[in-house]
């Protein structure tokens, strides 16, 4: 279990509902490790100001993660977390192992586009 | 200078010793600001289990350091985290932060208690490979090298330890090592070097990293010799040690040819008001315990000079007066 502050995704169809149902959408699949927990600190920090992004975290053991590890964006991937970023149902970025907070702002600023209040 | 911008006491760190200091400031009524850059809780957050903390037998790090938190807020401690200093002041009577976001913090006395970090070999292709067939985390990472042939860079326990646990997944295991001897306890040695499947190039480094998707051969140095390598492997374990995080210090405090904070028993540096507190400061033993008791002398020290202070500010007042 993920015992983070952040909301969940235990099953695939609740994956296939949160990234059809919002625009834009960062998950991140990972366990409670070193390498996770840092990411999981971002994203919850990042929650309050970028509110036209929905941040959600994923247990990579569950079997229902398959929608995660499988998909093309993250072949050649060989360290956790996986952070998916989400644009209307599609992936538009894809990250290996531990983000800095510059690094997963800039995807969002990118991606996204920043806060409105930034 | 807004006054919400002034604090008493600004903590630098929010590991196990920044908290630590948060919850005793704000305890005894001084204003307290934590500013800590990556996640709070800092390396304690990367432990799974620790089972050495007195009066809790087993604890997750992550929850440890979520209690922690909450201690320091409800004693009143403001904590920002994820932030970024830009530039550090700590000259004179008021000390000076500036945040990468552009606001500006000032304070009496200041704690550095920004702790440690795994070390890095700094070659080419580092970077790009990381998550990509280099990783520093054995427990993480470990099963997405099953069956597969990898390389242990390191020489000490940390390095040796989980080269050995790596052979759960891995078929072949190539450990190389800076020297021509190991810094681990003979025991951690005696275990790899009697499990089949480790191998050992000694007085070698990783000096390159090659790919194109991910990570498929590395350059090995041979530091007598001179001679380079290309050796084929499916991924990298970097297991060579911790530096503390004080180049942001360089300059402004004492720090030891380590890098490492200089302290006397109060935990004072030699600049007046700040102190140091937990894996950065020069010493023997890092443990999420010795870092919580220092940075208990530092807070109250800390706590003492700015009473001090304050007292003979007020003198000077009502002298004038
Ligand atoms: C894998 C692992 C397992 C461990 N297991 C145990 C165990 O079982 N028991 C035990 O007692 N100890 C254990 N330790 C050691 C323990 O975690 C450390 O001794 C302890 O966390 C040190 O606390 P600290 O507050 O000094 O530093 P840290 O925990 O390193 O915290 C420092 C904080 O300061 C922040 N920081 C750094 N630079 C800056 C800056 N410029 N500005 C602002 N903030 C900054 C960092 O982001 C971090 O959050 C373990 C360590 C590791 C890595």
């Amino acid at each position: 279990m993920l015992y983070t502050n952040l909301n969940h995704i235990e099953t695939a169809g609740q994956h296939a509902k949160v990234i059809n149902e919002n625009e834009n959408v960062m998950v991140c699949c990972g366990r409670m490790g070193p390498m996770c927990i840092p990411v999981y600190g971002i994203m919850e920090d990042l929650e309050d100001e970028y509110s036209h992004v929905k941040f959600f975290d994923m247990e990579f053991d569950n079997p229902e993660a398959h929608v995660i590890r499988n998909l093309p964006e993250v072949r050649g991937f060989m360290g956790i977390p996986f952070t998916i970023y989400y644009k209307n149902g599609k992936v538009v970025k894809a990250t290996s192992s531990i983000q800095t907070r510059d690094q997963v702002t800039s995807i969002l600023n990118q991606e996204f586009g920043q806060p409105v209040n930034a | 200078m807004e006054m919400s911008n002034h604090y008493d006491a600004i903590v630098i760190g929010g590991g196990p010793a920044g908290l630590t200091a948060g919850i005793y400031l704000s305890r005894a009524r001084v204003r307290t600001l934590i500013l800590n850059e990556g996640a709070v809780g800092g390396q304690m957050v990367l432990t799974h289990e620790i089972a050495n903390y007195p009066g809790v037998e087993s604890i997750n790090g992550y929850q440890l350091a979520n209690v922690m938190k909450k201690q320091a807020k409800t004693f009143g401690c403001d904590i920002q985290s994820n932030i970024s200093i830009q530039t550090l002041n700590l000259e004179g009577e008021i000390k000076q932060v500036t945040l990468t976001s552009g606001k500006t913090y000032t304070a009496n006395a200041v704690i550095l208690t920004p702790g440690g970090r795994s070390r890095t070999l700094g070659v080419p292709g580092e970077a790009q490979f990381k998550g990509r067939g280099i990783s520093y985390c054995a427990t993480c990472d470990g099963d997405f090298f099953t069956d597969k042939e990898i390389i242990v860079v390191g020489g000490g326990n940390s390095a040796l330890e989980e080269a050995v646990s790596l052979t759960k997944y891995a078929s072949k295991i190539t450990i190389v090592h800076q020297f021509d001897h190991f810094q681990a306890f003979e025991h951690a040695v005696e275990e790899a070097k009697a499990n089949p499947k480790i191998g050992f190039i000694m007085e070698s480094k990783v000096t390159a990293f090659y790919g194109n998707e991910k990570l498929d051969a590395v350059d090995i140095t041979n530091l007598k010799t001179g001679r380079v390598e290309r050796f084929n492997t499916d991924g990298v374990f970097i297991f060579i040690g911790y530096v503390p995080n004080t180049d942001f210090l360089k300059g402004k405090i004492e720090l030891n040819q380590w890098g490492e904070m200089v302290v006397n028993a109060d935990m004072e540096t030699n600049v007046k008001g700040v102190f140091g507190a937990g894996d950065s400061i020069a010493k023997k033993y890092r443990q999420v315990t010795t870092a919580v008791g220092e940075a208990t002398v530092a807070a109250l020290a800390a706590s003492n000079y700015i009473h001090q202070l304050k007292t003979e500010k007020n003198k000077l007042v009502i002298e004038a007066n």
